[in-house]
């Protein structure tokens, strides 16, 4: 009885110890050589995984940051991480790092349920998706937010909030990382990636492209191209019934003036942010 | 016969062909009709009218733009009121020409009379030719231009046309009265198409479920060599365009390739009597018949419909009784859509308006998965719509690729057939859409 206990023990141990053997030698036949830089530049990444730099992951972004050279370093950028974490990217390869401004997501649609109030019922799964192929959207704008929230479920900082007062996604400008999730994720294109200027911002917030009566009927707050903000200033242009106001301008020259003159208020300026 | 059926999925539904009995009567005329321009798949006609010009019954109003579009005619005669924007059913706006009703003239080529013109031409080209004019599409629901389905590329090759008079979905008989009523008109509208496409041979597809127009179509091929009926089981999506070419030759269309590319072509019923109507009697496409049915308080009936007509407009005529009311869907109640604002108009592609009352409209409640796989048995098209909501959920886009959802039909079996009442084809949907997307953006 003992024996045949010992017998197990002694061949498990064996066992053990060949494989241990083999995978040391596999281990080091197969080796692959990492470089102690990428190893550094992947542990001062935000390890968010988004794919917001344009690259597959925090690790592949780390290897294109170790192999490329200033040129392409400076192409290279991790929004979530911003200019701190590109600073000690830089330092740890001892170049010039990339310094850009502040960036924030913005939703470009006012279409609350106070601005646009529900005309048709929707009983399809609550998804943006399945209700933009089907339906103009409950308030009736063709370019509006449809209100179901499917960028919240993509927001990995946990900056998109669907605000119920409004029907419409609250972003928490501390929170965003200007990963771009949320832009990729709308259907209709609302959320646009614009500078944070010395804490202030200014856009249009709206996408609606109808005639002004046409989006009027629809929601109060719909840009109806009037022009009025594109006489302050050249930076504003009015194309396809649809006021953009150019990401170049500076909000505290022009920020309140243009705000003052909507006079359906679509456009939001911003401060202390 | 033998009744015959395609190889995998499908589902049996309630038929509900309460208004299969009643004939096919012409509707009232309504004082405006709202035509669109865009009642097709392609670019939106061309319009050829200004506001205050006269026009007949079959005065073209806009021209086809292109290969992929179709002409529009008038359905009315009287004046042009106004060339606008309105809500389309779903409320995006689309262009209408508004014609305000006086009297009912018809422009003077058309041949109106009963009598049935058995003498088709012979040129290929003129045939397909008049077609095009005719502003005639897929009247099924699709609505893409028929004389492109029917012109065949270089290259290809076709060996069997197939007409459609299934009619799998509920509620739904117009084709099936129009089988019955213009059962030869069908016929001559078949060798026409027998014509253009250089083949002797075509069958006519009926659900088993239409016994009087299985036999009076059989009575009628017997004088027409080469067109035979066959029946298939009454099982849905039996009409779907893939499914009806393997219940009819066994062959299976591969994997994002068209009908043409098993050598088939389908056509509608209803699209066929459409063009019979253009060749023989130079009529253009300016109604259609529908079903109006439903469980609400209704009289089910099928109508001969100008297009343009206000779907309200139909509703009232009915004096439907719009209290209980969930639902109006344009189509049939498993793939149409409902209808967000009633003054929208009949198109060409509007095979029937459905109405449910709004016990029936409710959406029940979902519960989660329990991986049964009823909806893998269910689907016509052999995809895993559970795995396809998980692989959506997970926004997972290769996994989407790997269970090829983009074959998707969209004929909603799953969802029909779920224990745990999953809104599987919205998933289906978002699964399409986004794997079309990021196909768009490589």
């Amino acid at each position: 009885m003992i024996s045949a206990l010992l017998l197990n023990i002694i061949v498990l141990c064996a066992i053990a110890a060949l494989a241990a053997i083999v995978l040391y030698c596999v281990s080091q036949k197969f080796m692959v050589e990492k470089s102690p830089l990428e190893e550094a530049i992947f542990e001062t990444l935000p390890h968010a995984n988004c794919g917001a730099c344009g690259k597959a992951g925090c690790q592949a972004f780390a290897e294109a940051c170790n192999q490329a050279d200033t040129e392409a370093f400076a192409q290279l950028f991790c929004p979530v991480g911003g200019n701190e974490v590109m600073a000690k990217i830089a330092k740890l390869k001892g170049m010039n790092s990339t310094q850009k401004a502040r960036t924030c997501a913005v939703l470009r649609c006012q279409g609350t349920c106070q601005n646009a109030p529900d005309k048709m019922a929707y009983t399809g799964l609550k998804s943006c998706r399945v209700a933009n192929l089907v339906m103009a959207g409950r308030g009736g704008c063709p370019n509006g937010c449809l209100r179901f929230g499917d960028c919240i479920a993509v927001c990995k900082f946990g900056a998109l909030s669907l605000n119920p007062e409004t029907g419409i996604p609250r972003i928490d400008y501390q929170k965003c990382t200007s990963c771009g999730a949320c832009v990729k994720r709308c259907p209709r294109g609302l959320f646009e990636i614009r500078p944070i200027i010395d804490g202030e911002q200014v856009y249009v917030a709206c996408r609606n492209q109808q005639k002004g009566a046409i989006a009027r009927k629809n929601c109060s707050a719909a840009c109806i191209a009037c022009g009025k903000c594109s006489k302050v200033t050249p930076l504003v242009t009015i194309d396809n019934n649809l006021s953009y106001i150019s990401s170049d301008i500076v909000p505290q020259e022009y920020g309140q003036k243009l705000a003052d003159e909507c006079p359906v208020k679509a456009i939001i300026y911003r401060t202390h942010m | 016969m033998k009744t015959k059926t395609f190889a995998i999925g499908g589902i049996h539904v309630d038929k509900h062909k309460i208004s299969s009995q009643s004939a096919i009567q012409e509707l009232a005329l309504p004082e405006m009709v709202y035509i669109p321009v865009k009642q097709h798949i392609g670019a939106p006609a061309k319009i050829v009218v200004k506001v205050g010009d006269r026009v007949k019954v079959g005065t073209l109003l806009a021209e086809a733009d292109g290969v992929l579009s179709a002409s529009v005619y008038a359905s009315v005669s009287g004046q042009v009121m106004k060339i606008e924007e309105v809500n389309s059913g779903q409320g995006y706006l689309e262009t209408v020409i508004t014609v305000k009703r006086e009297g009912d003239e018809f422009e003077e080529s058309m041949d109106l009379s009963d009598e049935i013109v058995r003498e088709i031409p012979d040129n290929k080209e003129e045939l397909l030719k008049i077609i095009r004019s005719a502003g005639i599409v897929g009247m099924g629901g699709a609505g893409f231009p028929t004389p492109v389905k029917t012109n065949i590329p270089e290259g290809k090759s076709v060996d069997t046309l197939i007409i459609n008079g299934i009619e799998c979905e509920p509620y739904l008989t117009a084709d099936s009265r129009l089988m019955e009523e213009k059962a030869e008109q069908i016929v001559i509208g078949t060798r026409i198409l027998n014509k253009i496409l250089g083949i002797q041979h075509a069958i006519i597809a009926i659900d088993e479920n239409k016994p009087q127009a299985i036999a009076r179509l059989q009575e009628i091929t017997k004088r027409y060599v080469g067109v035979n009926v066959q029946s298939c089981k009454s099982i849905y999506p039996q009409g779907g365009e893939k499914q009806l070419i393997n219940t009819i030759t066994g062959r299976e269309v591969p994997s994002g390739k068209l009908p043409l590319d098993a050598h088939c072509v389908v056509q509608n019923v209803a699209t066929v009597y459409a063009i019979y109507e253009a060749v023989q009697k130079r009529i253009p496409l300016f109604r259609r018949v529908l079903t109006l049915s439903g469980n609400a308080d209704l009289t089910p009936s099928n109508y001969l419909v100008r297009i343009g007509t206000p779907i309200s407009f139909i509703l009232h005529e009915n004096q439907v009784n719009m209290d209980n009311v969930g639902k109006v869907i344009a189509g049939g109640p498993m793939m149409g859509q409902a209808i967000a604002a009633l003054e929208a108009p009949v198109t060409k592609t509007t095979s029937g308006i459905t109405v449910l009352s709004a016990e029936t409209a409710d959406k029940p409640e979902t519960s989660a998965c329990i991986r049964c796989g009823k909806c893998v048995d269910a689907c016509p098209m052999g995809l895993m719509p559970l795995n396809i909501r998980a692989a959506v959920e997970e926004n997972d886009i290769a996994i989407l690729k790997s269970l090829h959802v983009q074959d998707c039909i969209l004929c909603g079996s799953c969802s029909y057939v779920c224990p745990a009442k999953i809104p599987l084809l919205d998933y289906c949907k978002i699964g399409k859409y986004e794997l079309g997307r990021q196909q768009k953006a490589k």
